[in-house]
């Protein structure tokens, strides 16, 4: 009996998919021509946070668990950075990434076994829990993590030594740092567009639907969400690392739960059931906050105009307003 | 050799003594009916062999092997599936891909992450070929199972476990929930997938190398209709029959 042609088969995704990432990438890799400093060091913020979004989409989206602790793998990655600053003296950027890989694969492996086990509102808890866990550790242990003040990294060398920051900070970070971040950016979607469209992401979306059907069809559930929390915490991490030379410091702010909901809320403003919808969630949050920034930096101008009885409040606005209109300029966008 | 053999089977609620030691053997290639009225038992038992309930006495054997305590995962690597009353499926994947994702766990292949599931077209040619039959009473195979009438989800509900190429099959009521018009459609059209798979060509068949023996319910002639195995709870003079169907598939060689 001869086989009918497929009438319906899902092949020409990936081609569609390539129409659409091949322009993007070009337009991407024309911002540090085309935009000034601080835009491009914008841009590769949101970058960075939307391979962790991308990274927190594979259990959102994909396995249909929602984690309220993705803050304490973004924090591991830059604090594993961080820490192989301080005691290690290392100052290669591939290092840097090996470092925060090894780091969230074990803190994500030991934290998987524990919440996989559970669904729902309970695995959310006990991901919040832990990542907490993690968030008082760097808070309390001052002299290694530095605690509130956090841990300095300087300018790193990229392309094993290629590179390294010579000129001003903000030029290297939007020109050589912008296109480091970019190309791991590229290498970090293609993966994970690889991953959702492989036969292991269907075997999580199977999950998804429907966890005892897919039992039933041979998918060992809590094996496979594991592997998917292995990743997606990998993903985060990764991203942490990068953002860690961006900015210059990490504080233990970034393992805390309110981060966490940061990039639930990224997820879930672009849309978690299509792939590139917390990418693109992640460009409208920086986008938002880059324009409140400059809204709250024209009114205080404008508030200082208007003199008189409204002086008192429009100068303490204007105060208020014009630190983070400076903190928006600097770059440290994520408070 | 029997291809299952279940020892004294128990499984209790509380008081209600849902499955009390049961005790039957089903052969290579045979083909039954589990019958018994509402609440005797017969969803409970395909529970308990298929390994969603763990018994609370007796054992089962599966071709010679005790797998009372096996895994659900364990149970389908060694060849009993089912399908379920209540249609259970992967609602937001398409028909195909609930048969597709089927047949890559079945090889082995889910645990890959690095190659596009698109890409491997003997996996996709078998699951046009298991969805063949249904298409007949399908306008497009690209559909969603949530979308699609009752009579339909059952039949994919049927073709999902029947991708696992068991040898063992608990339909678990293919035909509840649906109109009695279109109860023998049903049936018909899961024969019709079992004979296409038995006048298979020869590689295919050497790539399989089992057919499928099959009898619907309603098919009064049909030499599988005997009853055979019967929960013991069973209430004669039930005035409405409800039906679980054991089907055997077996190598045909």
């Amino acid at each position: 009996m001869s086989v009918p042609a497929p009438a319906f088969r899902p092949t020409a995704s990936s081609a569609r998919a390539l129409r659409v990432a091949v322009p993007i990438a070009v337009l991407l890799a024309l911002v540090p021509l085309v935009l000034p400093p601080y835009g491009a060091i914008l841009l590769a913020y949101g970058l960075v946070m939307a391979i962790g979004a991308l990274g927190f989409n594979l259990l959102l989206g994909y396995t249909g668990l929602l984690s309220f602790g993705h803050s304490a793998y973004f924090g591991v990655g830059a604090y594993a950075v961080a820490l192989m600053v301080k005691y290690l003296k290392v100052g290669s950027m591939e290092l840097f990434l090996v470092g925060a890989i090894v780091a969230s694969v074990l803190v994500t492996a030991l934290f998987g076994v524990v919440c996989v086990r559970y669904t729902t509102i309970f695995f959310g808890i006990l991901t919040l829990a832990l990542s907490q866990v993690l968030w008082s550790l760097a808070f309390k242990f001052f002299w290694v993590t530095g605690g509130t003040d956090g841990l300095r990294v300087p300018t790193p060398s990229l392309f094993g030594g290629l590179v390294t920051g010579a000129g001003t900070r903000s030029v290297f970070m939007s020109h050589a740092y912008y296109y480091y971040v970019l190309i791991v950016f590229g290498l970090c979607v293609a993966l994970m567009w690889v991953i959702v469209n492989s036969p292991f992401g269907m075997a999580l979306q199977a999950i998804r639907d429907n966890e005892t059907r897919a039992e039933f069809v041979g998918v060992r559930i809590w094996r496979y969400r594991w592997v998917a929390f292995l990743v997606s915490g990998v993903f985060t991490g990764l991203a942490g690392a990068l953002w860690v030379p961006l900015n210059g410091l990490t504080t233990p702010d970034i393992m805390h739960w309110t981060f966490s909901g940061e990039i639930v809320f990224m997820t879930v403003l672009g849309g978690f059931r299509s792939f590139a919808g917390p990418i693109i969630g992640r460009h409208r949050v920086q986008l938002s906050q880059d324009v409140r920034g400059r809204l709250h930096g024209l009114l205080a101008i404008a508030a200082r105009r208007r003199a008189g009885g409204a002086g008192a409040v429009a100068a303490h606005r204007d105060r208020r307003d014009r630190r983070a209109s400076d903190r928006a300029a600097s770059g440290e966008t994520l408070r | 050799m029997s291809l299952l053999v279940t020892k004294d089977l128990v499984k209790w609620f509380g008081d209600t003594h849902a499955v009390d030691h049961v005790n039957f053997t089903v052969k290579e290639s045979e083909v039954l009916a589990l019958i018994g009225s509402n609440g005797a038992g017969k969803t409970t038992l395909v529970n308990l062999i298929s390994g969603l309930f763990r018994p609370d006495g007796g054992q089962i054997l599966f071709r010679d092997a005790d797998v009372t305590h096996q895994s659900v995962h364990g149970r389908i690597k060694a060849g009993i599936a089912r399908s379920f009353q209540l249609v259970n499926l992967f609602d937001q994947l398409t028909a195909l891909d609930n048969v597709a994702l089927t047949i890559f766990s079945r090889e082995g292949k889910i645990a890959n992450l690095v190659a596009l599931a698109a890409s491997d077209s003997a996996v996709w040619d078998e699951a046009h070929e298991i969805l063949a039959p249904v298409r007949a009473r399908r306008r497009r195979r690209g559909c969603w199972p949530a979308a699609s009438r009752r009579a339909s989800a059952k039949l994919l509900d049927v073709a999902v476990a029947y991708a696992l190429r068991p040898k063992l099959l608990f339909l678990d009521e293919p035909t509840s929930g649906v109109s009695t018009r279109e109860k023998a459609p049903i049936m018909d059209t899961v024969t019709s997938i079992v004979r296409s798979q038995r006048h298979l060509g020869g590689d295919h068949r050497a790539r399989h190398g089992r057919g499928l023996q099959l009898l619907g319910p309603d098919r009064r002639d049909a030499p599988g209709d005997d009853p055979r195995a019967t929960a013991r709870r069973t209430r004669s003079g039930a005035t409405r029959r409800s039906s679980t169907n054991l089907i055997g598939t077996t190598e045909t060689r």
